[in-house]
This record gives structure tokens, sequence and C-alpha cells, in this order.
């Protein structure tokens, strides 16, 4: 056989490859995300709104209402979280993958459905419904990123501490928690920082009483048309976001370094002693989460008079005085082509970056570039999709074509919020490839790209169809970016609702709740389809 | 053949690999034999191609190989541990490097056929690699390795991550295999048995450098100092003068090519005999059994300069105690000797 000689450099052209890669994220990034960002801060700095802003007392009353109130779901959903990871991690119990899954559906819900079947719920308790309503999309946030970690912790350390005369309890406490802590304080920095960036809930329980500062700017922008001060307020909301990123980024940063894991096999076992009762906790809480889902399909099918479908059959109508400019299935229609174009754009600009980052960290010269880039693609997930779909309305209108017009404006909001989500799928299974696979391959004569298709997707291909599942349903339920760029002639679903919800009429309320009833349907049939594709063990949501 | 010029690897302030000059004739094949953290996983990934940050040349017949890629070296490399394709079955690992070069599917078939049968896995084409022992993946790793012809065949500690008594038995197979497909090859070691099956020449590393290179019996008699003798074993080293084809020393003479003058005798256990005629009288300090044998601990009744313990074996069966006086025989063939010390 006749090997060819000499090319490029191998190390020159794999250096420039990933260059070369990288720049579409990099770009997209910049353009979508750091222009729209930096001129809403360049807004609120510009005219000295800050200042006068920042001097009112009402800024800081609902800085002050969105830190509590996001304390309090952080903590609502440790509590109820962390039996349930238990019994992901712990226990060896039939039906257990029906529960992992089942735990997932709340955070991928439209916000919009959640707010509204939390309203449902409890009509008047508007602070503690919105503190449950969050709690209740991050318990899964908590029981997976702790329950990931706690399933592979080694048992031994905890063996040998009961062997040596501990109590289970103090085994736990003495042992285990040591060692999930990282974990923990990584959810809860996640937790928080969904929860004080946590849009539509707070707009649909809250009503105009409760104001957090997303929902704040939001409000001033198209209600009292005030940007410099809205732009004061994004500031001061990235300025938290920021430090609770870095919060968690330390913990994560431990929890690489520190521990030997196990495959979750070895570590699970029948629940014994007192832990029966953290699974009647785990159990308690996975009805609590089943309870607005319930409560929400009860309500699409009730009306006025008795059991009946008229949200249903008004699918097809405008609502009542043609509220919405578009039926309600073609608003459907709407949301399944955006959230499919956002799609697409977002698994070409994650996959790419995930091939960057996986090939940055095996380049001995890249770690600290590779982390930088890492943490950026993570920002977007805490900036306010209500900061950036504002931003887009003061910057796009500088790019040709005039995309603040365009149809293509909303996917690229939503891919934008959907883009690390891919990451965080897609990349920790691209890490766990053993990197000798690759140079085993390429010893075979195989060259980079074809190393990628036969070892990267061949073995990770789930992963991209789980990432891409979920991503769409993401798209689909975004309402924060959405509700600022959709046109009203095209709605998407969860922006025809929060439509429906301000005009009031049974007939627009019958029809929102309809819509939210088909929304959750659809995205629990997605994400009980794509978790039975995720590689076990990986990824962290 | 290949050759390497001044090859040296850095990692920040750890210099992994020190100007390395390498010769591999066609048809040879070399053991790189060193401790663990010696450099010689990374010299040869750097003679792969892995290693990116590398400086010096590699060359093959003459054209250096600094601007052709992993993939175009042609240089066949098998793990530590296999490193199978887990989502092939066995002949589609095998198959890999073929598909990659193109070669038409029946006649893959036929390659992949001819290659379980060489390595002893006919039949098993379409097993899961997860499925296989130890062994059986190395067996696959190498068919891999071997399936598109490779010019050069790469092996890093091929045999060390399997059970002692599959390691003896398939380096045994494993050197058989070598000459019978004609393999140029590298294969880096820390197990001196291994070396010594496998290899028609030792290259033994330290720190970075090669210290010493020679035919398994050279290195084996011969070492270059001090330290690469204690590497092969001898755990005492005794000074000693050469005089017509012997290396005299206190404890016996020891046959060498070395030219007459001062010399050092390194003494394996094994180079010490338990014999009732021996002439080297002591008493048994320690004694512990090992799989064939005992292996004692003797202290000289006259200490030979400032040694005074030695190591020695004995047979099972009668097998001196500790207490008893014991006399021992030198066996050369157990022993070294240095011409130099540092």
């Amino acid at each position: 056989m006749a090997w060819a000689g000499p090319g490029l450099s191998s190390r020159g052209r794999a250096g420039w490859g990933l260059v070369a890669l990288a720049l579409l994220p990099v770009a997209f990034l910049a353009i979508f995300f750091a222009w729209p960002v930096v001129a809403i801060i360049g807004l609120g700095f510009g005219e000295g709104a800050v200042l006068r802003t920042l001097g009112t007392g009402e800024v800081w009353r609902i800085a002050g209402f969105t830190v509590g109130q996001a304390l309090a779901s952080t903590a609502l959903a440790l509590l109820a979280g962390l039996p349930v990871a238990f019994l992901l991690a712990r226990c060896r119990l039939p039906g257990l993958g029906v529960v992992r899954t089942l735990v997932l559906v709340p955070f991928v819900l439209p916000t919009v459905v959640v707010g509204l079947a939390f309203r449902v719920l409890l009509p008047d308790a508007q602070v503690g419904a919105i503190v449950l309503a969050n709690a209740f999309f991050n318990v899964a946030v908590v029981a997976r990123t702790v329950g990931g970690l706690w399933a592979h912790l080694d048992r031994r350390a905890e063996d040998a501490a009961r062997s040596l005369g501990a109590s289970r309890w103090r085994a736990f406490t003495s042992v285990q928690l040591p060692a999930l802590l990282p974990a923990i304080s990584s959810a809860a920095a996640v937790v928080f920082l969904f929860c004080s960036t946590s849009f539509g809930v707070v707009l649909i329980l809250g009503g105009a009483r409760y104001r957090t500062l997303e929902t704040e700017i939001y409000l001033r922008t198209t209600e009292l048309l005030d940007l410099p001060g809205a732009a004061a307020m994004s500031l001061l909301q990235l300025a938290a976001v920021l430090a609770a990123l870095a919060a968690g980024a330390a913990g994560r940063r431990r929890r690489e370094t520190a521990l030997r894991l196990r495959s979750r096999t070895e570590t699970a076992r029948r629940p014994a002693g007192g832990e029966w009762w953290v699974l009647a906790a785990a159990f308690g809480v996975l009805t609590l989460l089943l309870t607005p889902i319930v409560a929400l399909l009860g309500r699409s099918v009730s009306t006025a008079d008795g059991w009946g479908l008229a949200g249903y059959r008004a699918l097809l109508t405008r609502g009542a005085d043609g509220t919405l400019q578009v039926s309600g299935l073609d608003a459907a229609l709407n949301s399944l082509r955006t959230a499919g174009d956002a799609t697409v754009l977002a698994m070409i600009v994650g996959t790419l970056a995930s091939v960057v980052l996986v090939g940055l960290r095996r380049g001995a010269i890249a770690r600290p570039v590779a982390e930088t880039l890492d943490a950026a693609l993570m920002l977007p997930l805490g900036v306010s999709a209500v900061t950036v779909g504002f931003g887009y309305l003061v910057t796009l209108h500088a790019l040709p074509g005039d995309l603040r017009t365009s149809p293509l404006l909303v996917p690229f909001a939503q891919a934008l919020v959907v883009t690390p989500l891919i990451v965080r799928i897609v990349l920790p299974v691209l890490r766990s490839v053993d990197e000798r696979l690759r140079q085993a391959a390429a010893t075979l004569g195989a060259g980079p790209v074809r190393v990628w298709r036969e070892v990267d997707l061949a073995l990770a291909w789930r992963a991209f169809l789980a990432a891409a599942g979920f991503g769409y349903v993401v798209a689909l339920g975004e309402f924060g970016a959405t509700s600022f760029l959709a046109r009203p002639e095209a709605p998407t679903l969860p922006v025809a609702v929060a439509e429906l919800l301000a005009r009031p009429g049974e007939l627009n309320n019958q029809l929102a709740y309809a819509v939210c009833a088909l929304l959750m349907l659809l995205t629990a049939a997605v994400v009980t389809v794509v978790d039975r594709l995720r590689t076990p063990g990986l990824g962290e949501f | 053949m290949l050759e390497t010029f001044g090859l040296t690897v850095r990692y920040g302030s750890l210099t992994a690999v020190a100007g390395v000059d390498l010769r591999l004739p066609d048809g040879e094949v070399l053991a790189l034999l060193g401790p663990s953290g010696c450099g010689k996983s990374t010299l040869l990934r750097a003679v792969a191609g892995l290693e990116p940050g590398g400086a010096g040349r590699v060359c093959w017949d003459g054209a250096d190989l600094a601007k052709a890629p992993v993939h175009r070296r042609g240089f066949g490399l098998v793990f530590q541990d296999g490193q199978l394709f887990p989502h092939r079955d066995v002949a589609g690992n095998i198959a890999f490097g073929l598909r990659m070069a193109g070669v038409r599917p029946t006649e893959r078939a036929s390659r992949v056929d001819e290659l379980l049968e060489l390595v002893g896995l006919s039949g098993h084409g379409d097993r899961k690699v997860t499925e296989l022992s130890g062994g059986e993946q190395q067996r696959v790793a190498l068919a891999r390795a071997l399936a598109p012809h490779p010019r050069l065949l790469l092996l890093d500690e091929p045999l060390t991550a399997l059970d002692r008594t599959l390691r003896d038995q398939l380096a045994v197979e494993l050197a058989e295999l070598l000459r019978k497909t004609g393999s140029t090859a590298i294969v880096v070691t820390h197990d001196h048995d291994e070396a010594f099956t496998l290899a028609d020449r030792i290259a033994i590393m330290r720190e970075g450098r090669i210290v010493q290179t020679g035919s398994p019996e050279d290195v084996w008699r011969a070492p270059a100092d001090e330290w690469v003798a204690r590497f092969l074993g001898c755990t005492v080293i005794l000074p000693a003068t050469v005089a017509g084809g012997a290396a005299r020393c206190a404890v016996g003479e020891v046959p060498t090519d070395a030219p007459p003058g001062g010399a050092w005798v390194g003494l394996r256990p094994a180079a010490l005999r338990a014999a009732p005629d021996g002439p080297v009288r002591g008493r048994v300090a320690g004694r512990v059994h090992r799989r064939d044998r005992v292996r004692l601990t003797v202290r000289l009744d006259e200490p030979a300069g400032e040694v005074d313990t030695v190591d020695a074996v004995s047979g099972i069966a009668g097998a001196p105690r500790a207490g008893d006086a014991v006399r021992l025989r030198l066996d050369p063939d157990g022993a070294a000797v240095l011409t130099t010390y540092r």
C-alpha cells in the first residue's frame, strides 16, 4: 500500500481548522448576543440613566423583590430536589427511568404554560404562586445535577464510615454531603440565575403588583417607553447574573478535579431503613410536580357550563373579538416552523462550538481560551432573554437587510437561548470520548473530518438527537425574547397565550388554556422520546 | 527505515523526551525499555505524529515526516488498553484502516479473515468488542493495526493491562507474529521479560534519554552503567578486575569481552545459588518464597568491601532457614559486567 507524501503540517492545519470552525459561533455570539447587550449597557450609561434610575427607591424595591423571590425559590427547589436526586441516584427500584424523564418535563415546559397552570391552582396567592412556580421549574435542575454526581460517588467511602461506627445519617452528613456540595452549590447558582431572570411566570402571576427586574425591563420598554431606564435595569441584572455565574463556575471547577467517580450500577442499591422516608418525600415532590399539570389539563376541558372542548374548538378562531391577528392554528404552525428554524441554527452553532471546545481542551496551549469560550457560551443562558430581545430592537437595524422585520429575527433570538443548552448536552458526551480513540482512527488513516465522522459522531449521535429535541421544545416555549420580537401578525403560541390573557373574556381564557395544554403535551412527548436517547450519566440537565 | 534526530518533547518546563537519536532498520523489532515516566511512550507518540509540540526530526527512508499528519504516516499504533471502537464489531474494527484506505469490500472481508486467523480469533468477526476478554481485545487491536499493512508498527505497553500468565503467553505469540509478518516495530514496555521476549534490539530509556542500545544479550550481560544494571535487576554491585576474558570479584568469576582492567560485577538474586560446596560462606538473614524458588538474604561471613549482605536463591526442597549457615556459588548467567559505573 502506498502512503501519501508530506502534506501541510499536521499541527498547523489542526490549529487553523479549529480557528476557522470557531469563527461562526463567535460571530453569532458577537452579533446576536454581545452587541445587543453591550448596546443596552451603552444606552444605560449614555444618558446618565443608570444613576437616575438607580437613585429611585422603586428600583431597589424591585431588585429586592427579585432577589428575595429567587432566594426563596432556590431554597424550595433545593429542598424538593434533593430527595428526588437521592431517589434517582441511589435507589434500585423498578420504573425509575420513567421518574427520571418525568422530573425533566417541568424544566422544559413553556414558562407561560407553567404560569397559567399555577394561576389555575392558586388564583389568589400571588407571591407564593411565583415562588412555587419558579421552584417547580427548577426541581429538575437540582435533581439531575446533584443526582448526576451522587450516582457516581464511590460508595465505599460511605461504607468505610459506617464500618467505623457512623450512623446512616452521620455517614451522609460527614461523607456524602461534603462530596456533593460542589454539585449542590453549582445547581443552586444555576437555579438562582433562572429564578431571578424568570419572566413568563412572573409576568403572568405577578400582574402589575409584583414585578422583578426582568418584567420591569419589559414593562418600561413596551408600556412606558423608558428605554434608558430599562437599559439601566438590564445593567443591574447583568451584574447580578455575572456574579451568580462566577459562583457556579467555581463550584463546577471543584467538582471536575476532586472526585473519582463510579458507574451508577455500582452505587445504586435497594433503599433501607430511614431511606424510605427520603423516598416518601421524593414521591411527595413528584406528586406535587404533577398537580399543576393535571390542574391545567382539567381546566382546559372545563367550561362555564360543565366539561367541554370549547377552548380547543376555538383554536380555529382568533379568540374573542379577534384578539389575535391570526387563528390559534396559524400561531401553532408558525410556532412549529420558527422553533424548527431556531433548532437548525442552534444545532449548527452549538455543534461547531462543541467541536472547538473539545479540540481546544486537547491542545496544551488553549485551556484558558477554552474556559473563556465555554463561559461565554453559557452567558446567554443567564442574561435575561428580555434584555437580549430589547437589545435586538436597539441594534439590529444597523445590519444590512433590516433583520428587525425579517421572519428570521425570532429564530435567531431563540437559537441564542437554545444554543447553550445544546452545548451542555453535547459537550460532555464529546468530552467523554477517549482522545486515544481519535488517535487510533488517525493512525489507521482517517483525516480530521473522517475522525470526527467515524468516532465523535458515531459515538455521540444520540446526544445530538437529544440536543435537537430539547432545543426544539425550549425554542417552542421561549417567551422572553420572542415576546419582544414576534410581529403581531406572526405570534408564536406562548406569545398568543399572553395576548389572550391580557384581554378579558371567557373564550379567550378557554383558548389560552387549550393552547397551553397542547404545548404541554407536545413538550412532554418530545422530552419522553428524547430522554430515552440520552447517554446515561452524561450531560447536566 | 525509521530515523529520529534530536527528537525532543517538552510539556511546559518538563522535558519528556530529550534529544533522542534512533535508527530502526526494516524488519527489526526494537523495545523501548524504561521505568514509568521515563518518556518512552511520549517518544513513541512523537514518532506517530501525536505530539505536535515536539522538536527534532522524524524521517522515514530519509524523508522528513514533519509535514506528514498522523493519518498519512502509515504507522500502526496499538494502545495499552486496546482502544477498540466500541460502536463497531470485531470485523468492523479490523476493517477500519482498510476502509480509510478505500479498499473494496470483498478484499476487505478476506483481509479481515486473514487477520482474524493470524491472531487466533477466526470466526469472532461479528462479536461485540465489549464482550471480549482483555487478551482478545489486545489481539483485535493488533489485527486492526496490522490490517492496512503499516510500514511501522508502534506498540505502547501492549500487554501491560493483562494478567501475568496471559501476558507471558501472549508475549511469545506476539514475538512469533511480528517475525512472521516481517514487521518493523517499536514496542514500549517497562517489563524486562516482555522486552527480552519481543525485541531484536533493546533501547533503555531514562529521564527522556536513551542510555543504552544493544541486543538483549548485550544489555543483559553488559549494562552501560550502575543505573542500567540496577534497573535490570542487579541488587549488589561489587568491584572487579578483568583479566583473561573474565571479571573476578569477591564472590567469583564472570566471563566477559571487556578489556582488561578495573570493572564492576552486578549481581542479580539468581546470580548466587545455594550449593553445598559453594565457595562463598554466609548465614541466612531472611527468606521469602517465590513461585519456583526461595529467595534468601545472606549475611556474608567475610564482607566484600562495603558489601556485607547479598541476595541469593535456593531450590524449594531443603531450602535453608533463617539463621542457618549457607554456602553460595556464583552463576554467571545471573551476573552482569560493567566497565563504567556512572
